[in-house]
């Protein structure tokens, strides 16, 4: 699919190293997460699907395995940050948006 | 051309016959059209009191709704099949649609059998079969004060320790002269009856219900042996029905007790139909567990795939917990005297039976019973399934060997064939390879690579002690190592932590680990972080569990509950009016905790910072209610004011509460003083307890409320206050730098070798030459105490952690509140 729109959310700086922050989108939650050490971005409903609660950018972050991954604090489901899919648990999914960086922004594409 | 399978019946039997089909790739030349009476997809319904209790309809499902789509299954809910034609080989729905098959398979499984008491229809009856049953249920029990079951089989017993628990009073009522007359003897059944009455549930046995009373609606029930028992909610668990009525009519044969009669096959005199589950009769008998039926499915999709399956019976041990109480039965439980010879163990001061059946020439276990302690369950049901020889004693597999040792038979001796998973019957072989060749060598991965250990559960002990003999039996070590990102025991990872002067979790992943971490060895690091060096937490958000990461305990809708502390429950009018007017001015739901303080409810995020502001200008701390620290220290009166206090329980519990608080560990601690052996402090269900006596104070330790209720244990007596301190001291030194993560001192100590009176040497008679070291280690960490909270509100760097959206000023529009009884808490 592709990228229509490209939505400027905060600076770089106001998002914590290594962990995740909420933002809001066209009305949309929307949790982003900064790889810190490899300089790598993720975006991803803020929503767990397991609970519906508005909590995933509170989740700590991680791999399993090598792929990039997020746990929602509520009850652990762990999800990948490449494509949303659950690592725990076969029948949830998380959407997934691209991120770019650009003049010290951080941007989140909508389709 | 597709063949076109028609299943009626969407409950457990039938989605594992879809399953089934699926894994076998029978969809390539097969259509599939599921019919479901009741509105929503196959559930757990084994599972059914979770529902009860509060577990969501969704969590029970089998699988979503849209899986069958998925997987080329078309399923239709709420729509019952009316009629069978078998001459046009077609089903006609109850709204009138008509749907041909090749192949017909029956899994309409059962009904709850109600038997034909006159007034059996009154408004207050109830069966406990599905989600609708229960739902009818919860709906009624407001109306109601004094509940019946009748029935006092499995489920019976389960129904009424749901209704009990919901506040009331409850009797089973079982027409048999013991509980649970298929599984249990008579001793066995009367010790679980002791054990029931124990926790106020009234049983009465042999009595047979003449009729309902009520105008309309149930007020109570007449017995046939003239006496009556006042109830106004009845649940009927009565035993079940197999539902074979669409069967009989369309002519199949029936069993005349019930049940569609099938072979071993599963085949029915109708070459095109077949039939599985709660609802056939084979070998004469209806199966009513979910692994025999799960059984029959397998068999059938095998056959129809043209293999030469049979059913040939099914174990029918169980094992399963009543009412705080285990319970189980395996292989013949109730042999004959004639064809066995029993060993007994009765102890009715704790409530312990348990029965082994040998065979008459002392070789062979063919059954037993155990209640009160079930622990030995999953070996003995190996010993009888493998029929593995028994040892010269056969008494020591039930209660030990006096005088040390393993009870003669373990892990080792079991055959390669014996089934230890039998959900999804998987074989030791298929264990030990997955370890051994598939290099599965943990739990979760075994479970992963087999299966097994997925339904039930009931195996997992056994896999573990697998795993570990394989692991022995190749010289190689079994190692609790923290996660994929540490290859090292927590213990390990102190040592190193503090030897290093490791200060940073990047530090700590740099030097020992690999990867980016995880939800598991974050939090345990920023917990040994914590332990070793006392800094304030908050320097380490990021790796905190969320809990930690905002000081605060997330709750529904990810709004966040403020506990301040208040040691030992005391608080001074003042503060009180403080606590009251922050709950009004951020209308904050307030509720009293089981640790003698107050909890604050439902302030969004951004509100933490402004809330501790106040409290804190007030005198407040932090309590660490979101923490794995120190809680509270609950006490009682005492002697200030109780006229039976032996002594001051509130200061010391106050002066206990000021030295630990704050203090990290691997998981939270409580403690508790009592003024005197009455214990209102309920000093003896915390990790650390003291009781004054006459001559000092008890110490009691590793205690535990909670889902396994542990008594605390005696360590030392008669003490004077600072030895008190001093011990305890010890004491959780000790235990944050041995035990593994997220374990209480209760799980701590039941696994630590050596028991109690390894701590006692430790702790007491300093066996290890560590006390002082212990000591000195545990005074820093009082002496580097900061409110976490303090720090927060006065530094803004890290106020500006608490907000929703970084880019935004407007809150979480998922949070949204309703009414309760004059307060409020979040919508649903």
């Amino acid at each position: 699919m592709e990228t229509k729109e490209w939505v400027r959310t905060a600076s770089v700086d106001e998002f914590p190293a290594n962990a995740g922050a909420c933002v809001l989108v066209n009305g949309e939650q929307i949790a982003v997460f900064n790889f810190a050490e490899e300089n790598k971005w993720y975006a991803t409903q803020n929503q767990c699907p397991h609970k519906k609660e508005m909590a995933i950018s509170r989740g700590l972050t991680g791999d399993s395995n090598g792929t990039p991954k997020v746990a929602c604090p509520f009850h652990k489901r762990s999800f990948s940050l490449e494509d949303g899919t659950c690592l725990t648990d076969e029948e949830y999914q998380l959407k997934t948006y691209p991120v770019k960086i650009e003049d010290g922004y951080v941007y989140i594409g909508l389709v | 051309m597709k063949k076109k399978i028609v299943l009626i019946g969407n409950g457990m039997t039938g989605f594992r016959f879809c399953e089934k089909f699926v894994d076998a790739g029978m969809n390539v030349d097969h259509e599939l059209l599921v019919f479901g009476e009741e509105n929503i997809p196959a559930y757990d319904r084994v599972h059914l009191t979770s529902f009860y209790t509060g577990t969501s309809a969704d969590e029970l499902l089998l699988a979503p709704a849209n899986w069958y789509h998925d997987n080329q299954i078309t399923l239709k809910s709420g729509d019952r099949i009316a009629a069978i034609d078998r001459n046009e080989k077609r089903v006609i729905s109850e709204h009138g649609h008509s749907y041909s098959y090749d192949i017909l398979v029956l899994a309409t499984g059962s009904s709850a059998f109600v038997p034909p008491i006159p007034g059996i229809d009154k408004k207050g009856v109830f069966v406990y079969r599905t989600f609708e049953d229960i739902l009818a249920i919860k709906k009624y029990i407001p109306k109601a004060s004094k509940a019946s079951v009748i029935g006092g089989g499995l489920l019976g017993l389960e129904a009424a320790k749901a209704v009990m628990d919901d506040g009331l009073k409850t009797s089973v009522i079982e027409f048999a002269t013991r509980l649970m007359p298929r599984q249990l003897d008579e001793l066995g059944a009367s010790m679980l009856k002791h054990k029931l009455e124990s926790f106020n549930l009234d049983v009465f046995l042999n009595k047979s219900t003449e009729k309902i009373l009520g105008n309309g609606k149930i007020t109570g029930m007449q017995f046939t042996d003239g006496s009556m028992l006042e109830t106004d909610l009845l649940v009927i668990s009565a035993g079940i029905k197999p539902r074979d009525e669409l069967a009989r009519s369309c002519g199949l044969e029936v069993h005349p007790r019930g049940g569609i009669v099938v072979n071993s096959k599963m085949e029915t005199a109708d070459e095109s139909i077949f039939a599985i589950g709660e609802c056939v009769v084979v070998h004469g008998m209806v199966w009513g567990l979910v692994a025999p039926c799960y059984e029959m499915a397998e068999v059938l999709i095998a056959n129809l795939r043209n293999g030469q399956r049979e059913f040939l019976g099914f174990d029918l041990s169980s094992k399963l917990k009543l009412i705080g109480t285990d319970v189980a039965s395996f292989g013949h439980a109730l042999s004959e005297p004639h064809l066995a010879k029993t060993i007994v163990y009765e102890n009715k001061t704790r409530g312990i039976y348990k029965r082994l059946n040998i065979s008459h020439d002392g070789k062979y276990l063919l059954g037993g019973i155990l209640v009160g302690d079930a622990e030995e369950y999953n070996m003995l049901k190996q010993i009888v399934n493998s029929k593995i020889k028994l040892p010269e004693n056969p008494e020591d597999l039930i209660l030990g060997t006096r005088g040390g040792g393993g009870a003669g038979i373990g892990i080792a001796d079991l055959p390669d064939e014996a089934v230890i998973c039998s959900c999804e019957n998987i074989s030791k072989k298929a264990i030990l390879n997955a370890v051994e060749i598939d290099g599965a060598e943990s739990v979760p991965l075994i479970k992963k690579c087999t299966k097994s250990g997925t339904g039930c559960g009931g195996c997992v002990p056994m896999l573990d002690d697998l795993l570990t003999f394989s692991m022995k039996s190749r010289g190689k070590e079994v190692r609790k190592v923290i996660c994929e990102h540490f290859g090292y025991t927590r213990q390990e990872l102190f040592d190193l932590i503090k030897i290093d002067e490791i200060k940073s979790y990047p530090e700590l992943l740099k030097k020992y680990g690999t990867g980016h971490g995880c939800e598991v060895c974050k939090p345990m690091a920023a917990s040994l972080l914590a332990s070793i060096w006392n800094e304030v937490i908050a320097k380490h958000d990021t790796i905190q569990d969320t809990n930690d990461r905002f000081l605060a305990n997330i709750q529904q809708r990810g709004l966040y509950s403020v506990v301040p502390r208040m040691p030992a429950g005391e608080v001074t009018p003042e503060k009180l009016i403080v606590i009251g007017e922050v709950a009004r001015k951020y209308d904050l739901y307030t509720k009293v905790t089981g640790g003698q303080r107050i909890d604050l409810f439902g302030a969004r995020v951004d509100q933490l910072p402004d809330i501790w502001e106040e409290l804190i200008d007030a005198g407040f701390e932090s309590g660490h209610a979101y923490g794995k620290a120190l809680r509270t220290v609950k006490s009682c009166v005492g002697s200030t004011w109780c006229r039976f206090g032996m002594d001051d329980s509130v200061s010391f519990a106050v002066e206990i509460e000021e030295r630990y608080k704050g203090i990290r560990a691997p998981h939270k601690i409580k403690g508790g003083v009592s003024g005197c052996v009455r214990e209102c402090a309920e000093a003896r269900s915390k990790d650390f307890g003291v009781i004054a006596t006459e001559k000092g104070w008890n110490l009691f330790v590793c205690g535990n409320g909670g889902t396994n209720p542990r008594h605390a244990d005696l360590l030392a007596s008669d003490l004077d206050k600072e030895t008190v301190i001093k011990y305890i001291d010890r004491f959780i030194m000790f235990y944050i730098k041995t035990a593994e993560p997220l374990t209480r001192t209760a799980k701590w100590l039941g696994s630590m070798e050596g028991g109690l009176g390894y701590l006692r040497d430790v702790v007491v008679n300093d066996s290890l030459g560590i006390g002082e070291k212990l000591e000195a280690d545990l005074q820093k960490l009082v002496e580097s105490y900061q409110c976490e909270w303090k720090e927060v509100v006065n530094n803004p760097e890290l106020r500006k952690r608490y907000r929703h959206f970084i880019n935004s000023e407007e809150i979480d529009s998922n949070i949204k509140f309703v009414a309760l009884r004059d307060q409020k808490m979040p919508a649903k």
